[in-house]
């Protein structure tokens, strides 16, 4: 009688650790290799509003089957990507693609995470040079631009003709400004934009930034304070509203959307929603300070190729990259994401070929900057962020434009020396 | 345990030969150690798989948050996992940091005010539902609502009607003849849009739990109380308040370390600006690490450490009290 229980009592000790082990074991397994199957390729990337079956998944499909493998696509939103991409490579289990935000790219590659395209055997020669700055870290190019969009200023010619103004007349700051002041008075709203504390205020302050021909070396320049001084001042008179600094470019979008602003800054993928507003629409550059065509930063994906324990997985790798970047894959991309102008001559010609009307998209391209070009690489995400905080504080009138700007140049300066 | 004492006292008292009394005791307190050992491993077995849990849930990340709060983690040593020691180093930085003085006052006037506001609101609501009344149920499911919502859905909702241009709040305040109030836009209310909706979203955590405390009070207190013809504010503050003290006491408690971590609401509406503005320490940290392009994640997790370290000191504060409490 004893005997049996204390045999039921081991054996019933015995099942609870080996439940308890179970836990543990799979606490662990999780964290396993996911690329080990030769025949399976891993592909992230950040549209996860392209769904399984769209158009967009089965080119990706299509370039696997290319190279003879089948790609198992994950899409999260951009900046989970890139954690997500880090805490890949910290345990060894990064994807054979990404497609990553332009400026990430040079993050990425600092940590060692990234094989360079000349490792892979990929030709970047055609690339535009401005357009693949964002990916070149140290001399190595580290991936090659998909795409790339930019900002211009969108106007609503209801608005404009009713207050008299004509588009073409805008060529520098101070016509702007003086077409603002028209609509106004002619009791429409004058620009809206996107000044909110995230990586979007500085993308949408830098055109004015460079513009104005600052540098981002040095964020309290008098030329700096002078794009500042402008936004400041168009909140000040009424021509902008309050709600720019919080808001997003989706919520400058929204904004324009209702009829009742006469310009909006925004990018080249509102062109579609553009053409369905129910006003008529148009497009011109964002000027410089004193006329011309103020460079605008670049947007868009580069596609890169982590490093792999398997270097026999790079030859495939590399056919579902080039793939990707051909002339006319370039021109599948553009029209598959409504709009994105190719990074190479070739590609901006074809898409111009099929679409016509896209050329102020193309010119204002080919005068983009990269946001993390000038050497500038892992130091732009720092400086990008006193610069939005700058912005933040300038509008919201806790400091002066210049103050605000002292301020982030010495935050910037300590943060990267 | 009764089967073995049994026997025990059965040998012992019917025990007669001397060299079987002498090894009768022996056997059954080696067999009981046997039984006491696999009692134990049984214990252990059954604990295990919890004790598991909780390593692999708890301790490893908080050790982990420790472990990369006295590290210098940038992204390359992060992937790499070489990352240099440095003692309090990011702590010092932190605390040598412009932001923390702003952070530090931000959270401690968003945390009090916000408990305290939910706490009246949530009792007084509760004593209010508590004399039933027709369509007290279907009042008090809709003060539930803002329980049942997604946090993004009901903060993106508040930032749209603080709007300062085309806000709900600001149209019924010009409505009557007020102006423009720039709620998220001004670093003057930006904290106090924040605690607004912080407030609202806080109500129906107090309700609920007051509510119940209040179901625990039996109705002979009160009927006793009416008949010595007591007052309804005697009413309240001699009976029901006293009476809902512990309860109280663990309805602020966890609000206070709900609200001390709130991240989302604030993140949603200002992202902890205008400038730091409405920064909160909570805040801070998830800027550090994921708010930006570059994550700094080893001064995030000296801010989170921070931030485990006053939640304890008040939970600590909590159990003194309550002790005190019980004594008296």
């Amino acid at each position: 009688m004893q005997h049996s229980r204390s045999r039921y009592l081991t054996r019933s000790a015995l099942a609870g650790v080996a439940a308890g082990a179970l836990v543990l074991a799979a606490a662990c397994s999780s964290g396993g290799d996911s690329g080990g199957d030769s025949d399976t390729f891993t592909w992230w990337d950040p549209y996860p509003q392209h769904e399984e079956g769209s158009e967009w998944a089965e080119r990706v499909a299509a370039c696997g089957e290319e190279a003879g493998v089948t790609i198992e696509r994950t899409a999260t939103d951009t900046t989970a990507l890139t954690n997500q991409a880090l805490l890949a490579a910290q345990e060894g289990t990064s994807p054979d693609i990404i497609l990553a935000d332009n400026p990430a790219v040079s993050t990425l590659a600092e940590t060692g995470m990234l094989s360079t395209v000349d490792e892979l055997g990929l030709d970047v020669s055609g690339v535009d040079e401005n357009l693949l700055a964002a990916g070149v870290l140290d001399g190595e190019t580290y991936g090659i631009p998909i795409g790339a969009n930019t900002l211009a200023i969108y106007y609503n010619a209801d608005i404009l003709e009713a207050a008299g103004v004509d588009p073409a007349s805008v060529t520098d700051w101070a016509s702007l400004t003086d077409a603002l002041a028209k609509v106004t008075d002619n009791g429409d709203k004058g620009i809206t934009f996107a000044a909110t504390g995230t990586e979007e205020g500085s993308f949408q302050f830098l055109p004015w930034f460079w513009g104005a021909g600052a540098d981002l070396t040095q964020l309290d320049s008098p030329e700096a304070e002078a794009a500042l001084g402008l936004w400041k001042g168009w909140l000040d008179e009424g021509y902008a509203p309050n709600s720019v600094i919080t808001n997003s470019q989706n919520t400058t979008w929204e904004e324009f959307l209702t009829g009742e602003f006469a310009f909006a800054v925004n990018g080249t993928w509102q062109v579609n929603s553009a053409a369905e507003a129910g006003f008529g629409t148009g497009v011109i550059q964002l000027p410089g300070q004193n006329g011309g065509v103020a460079p605008a930063p670049t947007g868009g994906e580069f596609i890169l190729a982590p490093v792999q324990t398997d270097t026999d997985r790079y030859d495939t790798s590399r056919q579902i990259v080039e793939c990707m970047t051909t002339p006319e894959g370039f021109v599948e991309t553009a029209t598959t994401f409504a709009y994105y102008v190719p990074p190479t001559v070739e590609g901006q010609d074809a898409l111009l070929e099929a679409e016509p009307e896209l050329q102020p998209w193309v010119d204002a391209v080919r005068a983009a900057k990269g946001r993390t070009s000038d050497n500038l690489g892992t130091d732009y995400p720092v400086i990008s962020e006193a610069l939005w905080t700058a912005i933040q504080n300038a509008l919201s009138g806790s400091a002066s434009p210049a103050d605000a700007l002292a301020q982030a140049q010495a935050d910037a300066a300590a943060a990267t020396e | 345990m009764t089967t073995t004492s049994a026997t025990v006292s059965e040998r012992a008292s019917g025990g007669s030969a001397a060299d079987s009394s002498s090894a009768a005791p022996a056997r059954p307190r080696r067999r009981r150690r046997v039984a006491h050992a696999a009692r134990r491993w049984t214990a252990f077995g059954f604990a295990a798989p919890l004790l598991a849990y909780l390593l692999v849930f708890y301790a490893y990340p908080l050790w982990r948050n420790i472990d990369l709060s006295v590290h210098d983690y940038n992204v390359r040593a992060f992937v790499q996992g070489n990352a240099e020691f440095v003692g309090f180093d990011k702590f010092v930085e932190v605390f040598t940091a412009d932001s923390f003085p702003t952070a530090l006052l931000n959270t401690a006037v968003f945390t009090l005010v916000s408990i305290a506001f939910q706490y009246g609101i949530g009792l007084a609501l509760a004593v209010f539902f508590h004399s039933s009344f027709r369509l007290s149920g279907v009042l008090r499911a809709l003060f539930l609502v803002p329980w049942l919502l997604p946090l993004i859905v009901s903060s993106s909702t508040w930032a749209w009607m603080l709007n300062s241009d085309h806000g709900i709040i600001n149209s019924v305040l010009e409505a009557f003849g007020g102006s423009q109030i720039n709620w998220l836009t001004s670093p003057d209310t930006a904290l106090t849009a924040v605690i607004i909706a912080n407030i609202w979203l806080g109500i129906p955590f107090n309700l609920v739990i007051l509510y119940a405390g209040l179901q625990n009070i039996p109705s002979e207190v009160y009927e006793a109380a009416a008949l010595d013809g007591v007052t309804p504010w005697q009413r309240f503050w001699r009976i029901t308040f006293p009476l809902l003290r512990s309860v109280s006491g663990i309805t602020l408690l966890l609000g206070f370390i709900y609200t001390l971590k709130v991240v989302d609401v604030i993140w949603v509406m200002t992202t902890g600006g205008p400038g730091d503005a409405s920064l909160t320490l909570s805040v801070w940290s998830y800027r550090e690490a994921f708010g930006t392009g570059q994550p700094d994640f080893s001064p995030a997790a000296a801010i989170g450490n921070l931030l485990i370290v006053i939640a304890l000191v008040f939970g600590f504060v909590h159990l003194r009290l309550q002790r005190n409490g019980d004594k008296s």
